[in-house]
């Protein structure tokens, strides 16, 4: 019984004539979505299987469907007789364009069975003559299928061969995903095998010698193992040393390896192949000139049966010499290993004569980590989830490795030059000052069209296509430099609408919410009049790729910012002032910190929208009412009965009163940064950790402690505890709501005590704002609270604006999240440019 | 909300007559806008004051499809003063309510209904857009004495000034229907804003609300405009309509050299030159806005490859549908592609282009952002070549109406002077392998250079 192995990511390609049995053979041997049927897709695109017009439209499309297959890495079979070059040729180039190996499985049964078998389909006539025709052609196709660039090619020459032929799916090479580590990833070494000993012996590995004290393996105590990154051999002073070495902590499992170029260069030289010997390649062949031939042997074996690059840890980590962008990970074809072994290069030579590369990196947006050497780097600098461990060693740099899951780096210096570099190594300070990485660049790709963005809290969260294209323009055209902009604001739900006469929003449905959810402490937070602010003030303003003497920034809920650059920097050095005076600095151990807060008073910001909109409609209606009213009074001195309308009118007159009276107090007077306050709630994040896990009475006592020290910049959050479990309590609260809500304040934010709160049924509300009922007349109208009105107010749907403030909130939390994890910029400015996006849905403002 | 028509004179209460009105009780009317009252506050046999009040449901308002104008995700659309203000709803509830008065019909007393008669109007809250004084422009000339009483914004805050309210107080001697008429037409036109769609019919209502008076009245084009809710087509045949009824010659056009090239043709000229300069067939307007210089790409067939990118997706649908990009043939429709893409992102779509134009765009963007700009268009893109274009803040002395120190468009974050412009380009050209060249474009002054300045930026 025949076994037909095939690599578990393959474009296998039957061949046969018509009637050799390949659907049959198909439909036993492979899953049902694996086999693609010319058949079928003639079926398809003709409503006939047997409409040989079709063909061409046919074929198309199932190449189409194996290209969409195969991008996605599955095993896909053609079924189709492809008894020509040209036919076989399409899907060996489809095969290639996928980085997937072509596999061909032939079934050559006698012409005769082949003739019998159509001539009993009754939905088919082809003429004998056919049938020896494509006979003919798959014997002359057979010895040459190697060389058509099928990787394996199996005959099943008999019927019974076919049918008990059974496939086994074999791993790629590279295929590594259940080795877990942990890992400790080693750039390149090139012949510095003292080093190499020290490195090994800093990671905590114990060296063994042999009799002539040199050492041939290494283990971990903890059963870590070495990944050597490629580039072992050439230049340095003992590579046969490092050979041994590295050979034998692999051979004993101690360690894992992916070849370099030099390697690359290295087995052809041993094969007698004709190279130049430059770059290092003759220190090495007069090295191994002095050893035997077994070892020499040895030697092009391993460094001959090297994999081009690994995949390792369930995906999440990828390892080979020079880099690899994500389409590649985990597929095999030339390119593939040419990438791994030299990179992406551009065919330009700068003006050393070395080959210019392609800063792959910069565009990398995979999630797989991807830890790599070859060009030799000053100081090992995460790159978008990417990592150089080649440190310049033989160059007189350092020998570096990367302890994975843990990415600490672990470096030792070079004892000295080793060898001449053709261009200079920079010195890590060099580097520092020269500064020419692009400070972050985004990609307009990284948030236009649909996206999908993972977060830790709310799981996998989309935004729209047409939301990133509305925020892609106010991103762009009135939001901070990206770099700076590390977190966006939740929009906030109110509670449910109040079962109350005379009430439209009321503290019992925000307590009954919190107390469904399984919350039994929150907090009652005075809603301060004001607009929401971020502040981001930083002491290393590089930390933000920002130039010296940078403070930080003060910006909106939409990102713009606050103020002009000279009142912000003034405005920003108070704040310092204050952090540090109530010992924050020290304390947080930090050197930046970021705080959610409201800057008052909500006319600094809204002073058109106030008087544009606000006082205008209290002006209009403050004149026609009373108008209104003395026109009605006049006709019902006359002896007019104009008596409903005229109590109507005197009410809605009224109401316009206490309209005006309502908006008044948020315009307050300003000028410059006088009168301007801070009231923050909440310290996000600071360097090496996010603070949204804290009580809020742990966040307000802090910002208890800035009033303190500057009472005047700074405001008090006045609050409540609640416990939601006594009845007095909770009546408490709700009384403390009114005290405030009737002396003209705008309402209060309850939250679960503790800070984000998680139960089984997912994230809870980080909060619900209740309002006040004369705050309210400014968002619904002057006379909202007439009973006619109020009642078909309270039809209002909440549904979208709670599931919005959740994600927001997932997402916000999120980008903070990436931003103390030090994450690529694109994968903060993605989580913040979502809750952007989010914004721009259309949900009631008013809510 | 509220107008009240004031007759003075013998029998005054006929006015009830002529209104079709009873003047002993007040008469409500369910109206599609809202609930119109009319009632009497005043009827002697000196004086008789007629009063219109309209109820307008604000929470019907807004949940009404019908009214919804401008863009309804706005606050703004929600709390608004069209429940208070004497706008174009007055104005239709005017001519419902008194449509028989507004033909001039009245059997009980046709004389007094064709006389002119002592009338004085008062009108509560009426909005007006533009400059003070609107009103009297508007009702002077048809024989109204104007008295115009400006509404504070708030009385607390006077530094806030006036708001664009008035108390409006007509008194003079017409006829009442002519009277109704001017109203029905004035109110949208001082507010300068319709709560309904503008279509062809009204073309037709106005012509027949202004018989008699409009054709002669020296604001007629503002009144056709404003009233035509701005809709060019539907204002220029008023305009001709109107010219008719007037007896005027119709205009012919200016001969197009008499009108000074404007500065966007220009620009236009001096974009597509240097682009012919530099030999480019594949070439990008980033910032394309409405594709005005798409155009005249798309009608050079040297431009092989077009693409128009804006951050603003609405600028592209504006842009598609001048271009008429559906209607072009498939071998036109392949040479143009329009994208949406933000200057301070990267973006690999716009890669290994002969030339990328920046048309009146740097000056748009955050100086402090300006380098993300830089790194998109000549660190990523790297086209063959550069074109940018944008003010010359020194030229902004010859604008005598802008004032020292203020941008010619309120979205300018920065104008640079032409050494401003030179210092930014050379850093750029040196710093991306470029070299550049500097053009005037429109009339050059001695002093203050060209209006607009031109650096043309080609890869070393």
């Amino acid at each position: 019984m025949a076994e037909i192995t095939v690599p578990a990511m393959s474009l296998v390609v039957l061949v046969g004539t018509s009637g050799s049995g390949k659907s049959t053979f198909a439909a036993r041997a492979f899953e049902p979505f694996e086999t693609l049927s010319s058949d079928v897709f003639r079926g398809l695109v003709s409503n006939d299987e047997n409409d040989q017009s079709a063909t061409a439209a046919a074929f198309e499309a199932l190449r189409h469907v194996a290209g969409q297959r195969l991008r996605r890495g599955l095993l896909t079979v053609v079924d189709a007789t492809n008894v020509q070059k040209d036919a076989r040729a399409s899907f060996v180039e489809l095969a290639r364009s996928n980085d997937v190996l072509p596999v061909a499985i032939v079934l050559d049964v006698a012409e005769s069975v082949a003739v019998a078998r159509n001539a009993e389909r009754t939905d088919r006539d082809f003429p004998a003559s056919v049938i020896r025709r494509q006979h003919d052609q798959l014997r002359r196709s057979l010895k040459f299928l190697g060389k058509e660039g099928f990787r394996r090619v199996h005959v099943l020459s008999s019927v019974d061969e076919i049918d008990q032929a059974t496939i086994r799916r074999e791993p790629l090479l590279n295929d590594l995903r259940t080795e877990h580590g942990p890992f400790d990833a080693i750039g390149d070494v090139h012949g510095c095998r003292s080093e190499l000993e020290s490195l090994l012996g800093e990671l905590g590995y114990e060296l063994t010698r042999d009799e002539q004290g040199r050492p041939v393996d290494a283990a971990h105590p903890e059963g870590r193992r070495a990944v050597f990154l490629g580039d072992l051999v050439d230049r340095g002073p003992d590579v046969v040393g490092v050979l041994r070495l590295a050979m034998g902590m692999v051979a004993s499992g101690n360690a894992l390896a992916v070849p370099g170029n030099h390697e690359h260069k290295l087995v052809r030289a041993l094969q007698g192949k004709n190279v130049q010997t430059s770059h290092g390649l003759a220190e090495t062949l007069t090295q191994l000139a002095g050893e035997t031939p077994e070892f020499r042997r040895d030697v092009e074996r391993f460094c001959h049966d090297l994999v081009s690059h690994l995949v390792l840890d369930d995906g999440k980590l990828v390892v080979c010499h020079a880099g690899l962008p994500e389409a590649y990970h985990g597929r095999a074809s030339g390119r593939v290993r040419s990438f791994a072994l030299y990179g992406d290069t551009t065919g330009e030579t700068d003006e050393f004569g070395l080959p210019v590369r392609y800063p792959w990196a910069n565009d990398y947006r995979g999630d797989a980590v991807v830890l790599y050497g070859h060009t030799p780097t000053p100081v090992a600098e995460w790159v978008n989830n990417t990592l150089c461990l080649d440190t310049g060693c033989v160059f007189g740099g350092a020998l570096t490795a990367l302890r994975y899951p843990e990415r600490e780096i672990v470096s030792v210096p070079a004892e000295r030059e080793w060898y001449a570099p053709v261009k200079p190594l920079q010195t890590p300070e060099q580097a520092a000052l020269s500064q020419e990485r692009p400070p972050g660049v985004l990609s307009v790709q990284d948030v236009l069209g649909r996206h999908i963005i993972e977060t830790r809290h709310h799981g996998r969260i989309g935004v729209r296509e047409e939301n990133a294209a509305g925020a892609l323009e106010v991103m762009s055209r009135f939001a901070l430099d990206p770099n700076h902009l590390l977190y966006l604001p939740p929009t906030m739900s109110p509670p449910a609408t109040s079962k109350l006469d005379d009430y439209l929003e009321h503290p019992a449905e925000a307590f009954a919410a919190f107390r469904r959810d399984g919350v039994e402490s929150v907090i009652a937070e005075e809603k301060h009049m004001g607009s929401r602010a971020v502040v981001l003030l930083t002491r290393d303003p590089a930390r933000f790729g920002a130039k010296p003497g940078w403070r930080g920034v003060v910006h909106t809920r939409t990102g713009r910012p606050f103020f002009d650059e000279a009142t912000g920097a003034e405005f920003l050095r108070r704040i310092d002032t204050a952090v540090d005076g109530a010992g924050l600095w020290g304390e947080l151990d930090t050197d930046w910190l970021l705080l959610d807060a409201e800057l008052l008073p909500w006319s600094f910001k809204a002073g058109d929208l106030i008087r544009d909109q606000y006082a205008s409609v209290g002006a209009a209606a403050t004149t026609a009412l009373p108008a209104a009213v003395a026109a009605l009074e006049a006709a019902a001195a006359s002896g007019v009965d104009v008596g409903e309308l005229a109590e109507r009118t005197r009410l809605r007159s009224d109401d316009a009163v206490k309209y005006v009276a309502a908006y008044r107090r948020y315009a307050a007077q300003s000028s410059g940064l006088d009168g301007v306050q801070l009231a923050p709630f909440q310290l996000l994040a600071t360097e090496g950790r996010t603070h949204v896990d804290r009580p809020h009475e742990w966040h307000l006592d802090l910002a208890d402690r800035l009033a303190d020290a500057d009472p005047v910049l700074f405001r008090r959050t006045r609050r409540t505890m609640v416990d939601l479990g006594s009845d007095d309590s909770v009546a408490a609260a709700t009384a403390w709501w009114v005290d405030l809500t009737e002396a003209g304040g705008e309402g209060m934010v309850v939250k679960p005590a503790e800070g984000l709160r998680r139960t089984k049924n997912g994230l809870v509300q980080p909060g619900i704002k209740v309002r006040g009922r004369e705050y309210l007349r400014i968002i619904y109208g002057p006379d909202y609270t007439r009973p006619e009105n109020l009642r078909r107010l309270k039809d209002r749907g909440l549904g979208l604006k709670r599931s919005l403030a959740l994600r927001e909130y997932a997402l916000g939390v999120e980008a903070l999240d990436r931003v103390v994890a030090r994450e690529p910029l694109w994968r903060i400015h993605e989580a913040v440019f979502a809750v952007l996006a989010m914004e721009s849905e259309a949900v009631d403002p008013r809510l | 909300m509220l107008a009240t028509i004031t007759y003075t004179g013998p029998d005054a209460t006929d006015l009830g007559f002529l209104l079709h009105k009873h003047p002993g009780r007040l008469q409500s009317f369910d109206l599609a806008v809202g609930r119109a009252h009319v009632f009497y506050p005043e009827q002697t046999d000196e004086t008789c004051t007629a009063a219109l009040m309209l109820e307008v449901d604000a929470i019907d308002l807004v949940r009404s499809k019908r009214f919804s104008g401008g863009d309804s995700s706005e606050l703004g659309h929600y709390v608004n003063d069209r429940p208070y203000a004497s706008s174009s709803m007055l104005a239709g509830a005017l001519a419902q309510v008194f449509r028989t008065a507004m033909t001039g019909r009245c059997d009980a007393c046709p004389e007094l209904a064709a006389s002119p008669l002592p009338l004085t109007i008062t009108l509560a809250a009426v909005p007006s857009r533009g400059e003070p004084g609107l009103a009297s422009r508007l009702f002077e000339p048809l024989g109204w004495t104007v008295v115009d009483a400006a509404v504070p914004l708030d009385p607390e805050f006077p530094e806030w000034g006036d708001s664009r309210y008035s108390d409006l107080t007509l008194t003079g001697t017409l006829r009442l229907a002519d009277a109704l008429h001017q109203l029905y037409v004035m109110l949208p036109v001082l507010d300068d804003s319709k709560h309904y769609w503008v279509g062809d019919d009204e073309i037709g209502k106005l012509l027949r609300a202004g018989e008699g008076w409009l054709p002669a009245h020296p604001e007629r084009e503002l009144i056709t405009r404003r009233y035509l809710a701005h809709q060019r087509g539907l204002v220029r045949d008023a305009t001709a309509q109107l010219e008719v009824l007037d007896g005027s010659p119709v205009r012919e056009g200016l001969d197009d050299a008499e009108i000074a090239t404007p500065l966007r043709v220009h620009r236009a000229e001096a974009v597509l030159t240097a682009l012919r300069d530099v030999g480019a067939h594949r070439v990008a307007d980033v910032g394309c806005g409405p594709g005005a210089l798409l155009t005249h790409l798309l009608a050079d067939s040297a431009f092989t490859d077009i693409i128009g990118t804006d951050v603003s997706h609405r600028a592209l649908d504006v842009a598609e549908r001048r271009l008429h990009i559906r209607d072009l043939s498939d071998r036109q429709r392949d040479r143009i592609r329009l994208l949406q893409s933000s200057v301070t992102y990267q973006d690999d779509r716009l890669a290994h282009l002969d030339a990328i134009v920046l048309m009146e765009v740097v000056e748009h963007i955050e100086l402090e952002r300006l380098d993300a700009l830089e790194s998109s268009i000549f660190g990523s893109a790297a086209p063959g070549a550069v074109i940018v274009t944008t003010p010359n803040s020194d030229y902004n002395a010859l604008y005598p109406s802008l004032p020292a120190g203020r941008f010619r468009h309120p979205d300018h974050r920065f104008e640079w002077s032409r050494v401003d412009f030179a210092a930014w380009a050379d850093r750029v050209a040196a710093s991306h392998g470029y070299s550049v060249e500097y053009r005037p474009v429109g009339d050059a002054d001695e002093t203050h250079g060209s209006p607009t300045q031109l650096a043309l930026f080609r890869k070393a």
